[in-house]
């Protein structure tokens, strides 16, 4: 594994050897000294196009756990609001020897393009509404330790997972189905059609406007977050309108199984898409979700980086 | 200088022997000893084929193309005239930028350059261009292209207008709602799995849908460029069924040739606006240009910088080029799979195309009288496209590497040998 672009790279041993290093990598999570020498002398560079706090922040603790060298570069104060483009942008940095990049571009394919301009490993760590790899496997990874906390199997065969909202404009909803086709997850998919991504009946997921029956059926409730700009751009007529119709409201909680769980890949619009009291309730694993990033990601840098298929 | 051309077989499958002398076809009797003799056996001569849809570049990004340089493109194609789009900078909306356009044509052009004015200043889609003043320096094609007229007033106002001239309105059909500036995949299962902003085909249907109507309704000239999609042939068809309007419409090679899947993997040399289409709406566009719903292949050929392809595929320059290869899709697609003989290949790049642009001298059959602007065509050799020999200053050619068709042997445009193998 040279580079992570897509879920769909990963094969299903690669998958869950990435879960499984995960699992260690928690451990050392929960120790005072969190510092591990596997990627000692290698350079990461974070190099986020778009704004964001955790997945950044995140990137960064786990290169820095493993004893990475880790640099961060915003678009904004980098060169290419200079005007330089992104191959040439990407060209420099690798010049200097860099190990990986971790790319976050508001443009769908970018973290792709920019793989293919350079000889240093590279994460995908959110490319426009395409895909974000390390989200689907840190869902999958809370997944699992949800189902062993019930007393479930935690194999994902047979487990539902229900993935609500803005799926159109949404790479966490590309890479989970992606990832679920691989570890076998079922999931089904609820939107109102104007958020629905064209071709979603190609996806071998099921699709339904009915919440109430997908969240009575569900192991996991996963609620996307639905942006600002949505709620002017006529995909659904009020923000009211859709907590009514597709938000996970107080009384779609007692609609969950005792064994299920509420995920939100953050950050969250608390009483748009999901309540505070589905937020704040027992069920929810989103803190858990955030806590499953930074393990996943040391695993995903170790693998490329640092394990037996380093570069 | 002259030429005697021997053994070439016309589209009609006769065969003609033929000299040029003075810029005009002759009788072989006719050029004196001096005349550089031409053995075209085997070769099929054409009249020289005529692009209505020519991005040149020049003013205003001549680092992509200049006239020079995509003229000597267009005369490798086969093409002794081509009508240049007026998205330069400055825009072609003056009689003053109009005359330029044709100066420089007339300083560095290896075939005719005939320019085409803007629609509405600055191609704002706002206020009308100085249609009439165009006109009088000879335009007759008008466009906002790589921008729709997308008001409707203004549509209905610049056909009305434009009747006092004989002119026409060449639209790019895109409703700036349905597919906006960042539109660039056709909306598909592609554009669901790679989160591309979608360009769904009835962006375009809908324009043409209204298009025809305003151009019945004030009987003026319209013509669609680029048509891409299954939705858009059908409209095209009712109307031209309903024969009240003069309408015309124009397909690409590359939407003729390459699907959506090509967008795949990020390569920026594949977008392309409209974008490039599913199966579906290919097999409809090839169907109606073999059957004459579509008039004319027009190349949209659009130079583009790599600077201006290196970037993010939804940020990338849109275009590609098309004036070398057209001639060898068209042939590979039609001429080689039976679904069209020369004569189809002639009206479709050639007489049509000269028809709708009123350009009375281009597009003529070749016999002795007649302008001596034509194509010899080799119609068995082949070759793998390398853009690195391309005419052009750019090399955002999406034929790179593809097996096709290799015809052209040489080019005369007014009685001068333009290119030759």
């Amino acid at each position: 594994m040279h580079h992570l672009l897509s879920a769909a790279d990963l094969s299903l041993d690669e998958a869950r050897s990435i879960l499984d290093v995960a699992e260690e990598m928690h451990e050392v999570q929960r120790r005072p000294i969190k510092k591990l020498p596997a990627l000692r002398g290698r350079t990461i560079i974070n190099m986020f196009f778009e704004d964001s706090t955790r997945t950044r922040t995140s990137f960064e603790i786990a290169g820095k756990w493993m004893s990475a060298d880790t640099i961060n570069v915003s678009g904004k104060g980098s060169s290419v609001s200079k005007g330089e483009s992104l191959r040439d942008t990407m060209l420099t940095l690798d010049a200097m020897g860099v190990d990986c990049f971790v790319i976050r571009h508001a443009s769908s394919g970018a973290v792709a393009q920019a793989a293919g301009w350079v000889r240093a490993s590279v994460v995908n760590a959110g490319d426009g509404q395409h895909e974000h790899p390390t989200q689907a496997l840190l869902d999958a990874y809370t997944m699992r330790q949800h189902f062993r906390d019930q007393g479930l199997s935690d194999a994902y065969e047979g487990k539902r997972i229900a993935i609500v909202g803005d799926l159109l404009h949404s790479r966490v909803v590309r890479s989970n189905v992606l990832l679920q086709a691989t570890l076998g997850g079922q999931i089904t998919l609820v939107a109102p059609p104007t958020l629905l991504p064209t071709g979603v009946e190609t996806w071998g997921v099921r699709v339904t406007q009915d919440l109430d029956a997908a969240i009575a059926e569900a192991d996991i409730v996963m609620m996307l977050r639905v942006q600002r700009e949505r709620m002017t751009g006529g995909f659904f007529p009020t923000a009211r309108e859709y907590a009514t119709e597709y938000g996970l409201t107080a009384e779609r909680v007692g609609l969950l199984k005792p064994t299920a769980a509420i995920m939100h890949p953050g950050p969250m619009n608390r009483g748009v898409e999901i309540s505070s009291e589905a937020a704040d309730a027992a069920a929810s694993r989103v803190l858990d979700q955030v806590s499953a990033g930074v393990a996943v990601r040391m695993s995903v840098l170790y693998h490329l980086l640092g394990g037996e298929g380093a570069a | 200088m002259s030429l005697v051309v021997t053994g070439a077989t016309l589209a009609d499958g006769s065969a003609l022997d033929f000299a040029v002398v003075d810029g005009r076809l002759a009788e072989v009797s006719d050029a004196d000893d001096s005349a550089e003799r031409v053995d075209a056996s085997g070769l099929v001569a054409l009249p020289g084929l005529v692009d209505l849809h020519t991005h040149l570049r020049e003013p205003g990004k001549e680092d992509a193309e200049t006239v020079a340089s995509g003229t000597l493109a267009a005369a490798r194609g086969g093409y002794t005239a081509v009508f240049a789009m007026p998205n330069l900078d400055p825009a072609t909306d003056t009689a003053e930028a109009a005359q330029y356009v044709a100066d420089l044509g007339r300083r560095d052009g290896h075939c005719e350059v005939v320019p085409i004015g803007a629609v509405t200043k600055g191609r704002a889609g706002a206020e009308l261009a100085e249609l009439g003043l165009m006109a009088e320096q000879g335009v007759r094609v008008f466009s906002d292209d790589g921008a729709c007229v997308h008001d409707s007033l203004i549509m209905r106002r610049a056909l009305t207008y434009l009747k006092t001239y004989d002119g026409m309105v060449a639209q790019h059909a895109q409703d700036p709602r349905l597919a906006g500036p960042s539109a660039c995949c056709h909306e598909s299962d592609i554009s669901g799995r790679l989160g591309l902003p979608a360009w769904p085909s009835v962006a375009e249907s809908v324009i043409i849908a209204r298009d025809v109507q305003l151009a019945e309704f004030t009987g003026g000239r319209y013509h669609a460029c680029h048509i891409s999609t299954a939705e858009s042939v059908d409209v095209i068809r009712w109307a031209k069924k309903r024969g009240k309007a003069d309408i015309t419409a124009e397909v690409t090679p590359h939407h003729l040739l390459l699907d959506t899947p090509h967008v795949e993997s990020f390569d920026t040399t594949f977008k392309v606006n409209p974008p490039l289409r599913t199966s579906e709406h290919i097999e409809a566009i090839r169907e109606a240009l073999v059957d004459g719903t579509i008039d004319i292949v027009g190349t949209d050929h659009a130079p583009h910088t790599q600077e201006d392809k290196d970037h993010p595929f939804d940020v990338a320059s849109p275009g590609m080029l098309g004036l070398e290869a057209a001639l060898a899709v068209v042939m590979e697609l039609f001429v080689n799979t039976g679904r069209m003989d020369w004569a189809t290949v002639v009206d479709r790049m050639s007489a049509a195309p000269a028809r709708i642009g009123r350009l009375p001298h281009q597009g003529r059959p070749l016999a002795v009288g007649e302008p001596a602007n034509l194509v010899l065509v080799d119609p068995s050799r082949r070759a793998t496209v390398d853009r690195s020999t391309s005419a052009s200053k750019s090399r955002n050619n999406p034929y790179h590497g593809l097996d096709l068709p290799d015809p052209v042997e040489m080019t005369v445009w007014a009685g001068r040998v333009t290119y030759r193998r």
